[in-house]
């Protein structure tokens, strides 16, 4: 499980989380959202220590995250993250981008990796596109070969900020669905996201950030249907 | 004196093979100093592209002042004030040490663009799989930056080459010191010269062409 206490993130004077106290069981789909700016990526970045901050405490299953001592190139092959514009290397074709990971980090034999990375294009629907190069993707097939590449690590957890926001709107399904398969399956994962639809058919709880603070966090029918907190309210019209 | 074959007026088969292996000096050279240098500018780009303050207020200048210097001059100096400094170099030390040297200043800017043009984004992906930093370097930084400036070093490296031909001040006998012996001796100054351009035409252009076609392989 995920425990994060009285997290404090600054840039320079600019104070960007306020003090979050949040638990993500195992298992748990959470997702969060907000207005841009509100710190929701940053939180990410400092679950896999991306970024330092500056007070409190990230534990993931026991292990102090922005320890001194922690082997954080270990502790992030548990914690995958896809990012809001895909990354896939492009000097690699898709399946040598899938099984890079595996075998320089996990140090697994190169047919190893390479079935790792086959089964995981399987999984997200890329197996017809195995030798291709990122260039000769689209952007719904680029973010599903990055969520490929997360997962042939063997990830406990996976992290997703705003893995659809940089895409053209009849790519979204695509990549909406692989994330739903992973969340049937069991994954614990934690979305940042603009997809309402998305977060409410598939999140055990959501989270609303404003402005470093994270104002409420329930179930979806209660967010959605009876928020606690004007700023929620306010948010939610806005979006809908 | 019986020369066997005879080219042109007064030039000989053992001629020609004087230049081949003027020719081969000349190529032994570059490979050294471009090799070395190139090794060398890798490490000071990564010192500048990371050191930011420190890198930027030492390195930078001097590297600056390698690369605005001409050539020759640095060779000519070098090669006189090594022995002061208890150094014995030989008219091929010496350039191959200045010829390193102005090559690592010229790669170091090259190389910094390069580890630039590999963005933050993709850098934190490669780390957020667990890659260390100097896995992150090998296998993401490196092949991705060092393709967006392979043109740009390849330019470096093939100006090099013909920079070498500065070397023929100190002595050293590579092509074209070995072309005004020639020309002084058989006083064919077109003959000799047109050899000694066609021999670097052979050692670059086998370069551009692949090069070239490395480039085109990656464009896809
Ligand atoms: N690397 C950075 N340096 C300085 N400020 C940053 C940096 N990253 C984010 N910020 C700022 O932190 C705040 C929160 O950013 P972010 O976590 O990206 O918000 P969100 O993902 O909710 O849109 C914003 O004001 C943003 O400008
Ligand atoms: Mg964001």
């Amino acid at each position: 499980m995920i425990e994060i206490r009285d997290l404090h993130k600054y840039f320079g004077d600019l104070h960007v989380l306020k003090g979050i106290d949040l638990d993500v069981q195992k298992g748990e789909v959470l997702s969060i959202i907000g207005a841009s700016g509100s710190g929701k990526s940053t939180l990410l970045y400092c679950i896999n220590a991306l970024e330092p901050i500056q007070k409190g405490r990230v534990v993931v299953d026991g292990t102090d995250v922005h320890a001194k001592g922690t082997d954080i190139n270990r502790l992030r092959q548990k914690l995958g993250m896809v990012f809001q514009q895909w990354n896939s290397f492009p000097h690699l074709t898709a399946l040598e981008n899938v099984a890079l990971a595996p075998r320089i980090v996990k140090g697994k034999p190169k047919a190893e990796a390479r079935d790792i990375a086959s089964e995981q294009l399987r999984r997200v629907g890329l197996s017809d596109k195995i030798n291709v190069y990122p260039s000769a993707l689209s952007g719904g097939q680029q973010q599903r070969l990055a969520i490929a590449r997360a997962l042939a690590m063997e990830p406990e957890y996976m992290l997703f900020d705003e893995a659809t926001s940089a895409l053209d709107p009849e790519l979204v399904g695509e990549v909406l669905d692989t994330m739903r398969l992973l969340a049937e399956e069991g994954m614990t994962m934690i979305c940042v996201t603009h997809e309402m639809g998305f977060a409410r058919d598939v999140s055990d709880r959501i989270a609303y950030f404003h402005q470093g603070v994270m104002e409420e966090i329930g179930p979806p029918q209660q967010l959605f249907g009876n928020p606690h907190s004007e700023n929620t309210r306010k948010f939610l019209a806005k979006v809908r | 004196m019986e020369p066997s074959v005879v080219f042109f007026s007064g030039l000989t088969a053992s001629d020609v093979w004087f230049l081949t292996e003027a020719a081969f000096r000349t190529l032994l050279i570059s490979v050294l100093s471009i090799s070395m240098g190139t090794a060398i500018g890798i490490f000071c780009g990564w010192l500048l592209y990371e050191g930011k303050i420190f890198a930027t207020l030492t390195l930078a200048p001097i590297l600056d002042v390698f690369r605005s210097v001409p050539l020759i001059i640095q060779l000519v100096l070098f090669y006189n004030m090594a022995p002061i400094l208890g150094l014995n170099l030989d008219p091929f030390a010496s350039g191959t040490v200045i010829l390193t040297i102005y090559t690592a200043a010229l790669v170091a800017n090259v190389a910094r663009g390069g580890f630039e043009a590999v963005g933050l984004p993709i850098r934190r992906a490669a780390r957020s799989l667990g890659m260390t930093y100097f896995q992150d370097l090998r296998y993401v930084v490196l092949p991705i930056g060092g393709r967006a400036v392979f043109p740009a070093w390849i330019g470096v490296a093939l100006g090099v080459m013909k920079d070498s031909a500065l070397v023929s001040v100190l002595g050293y006998v590579e092509l074209l010191k070995a072309s005004q012996i020639l020309i002084t001796r058989t006083q064919q100054p077109f003959v000799v010269l047109a050899i000694a351009g066609a021999f670097y035409f052979a050692l670059s252009y086998p370069v551009s062409r692949y090069a070239a076609k490395l480039e085109k392989r990656w464009a896809q």
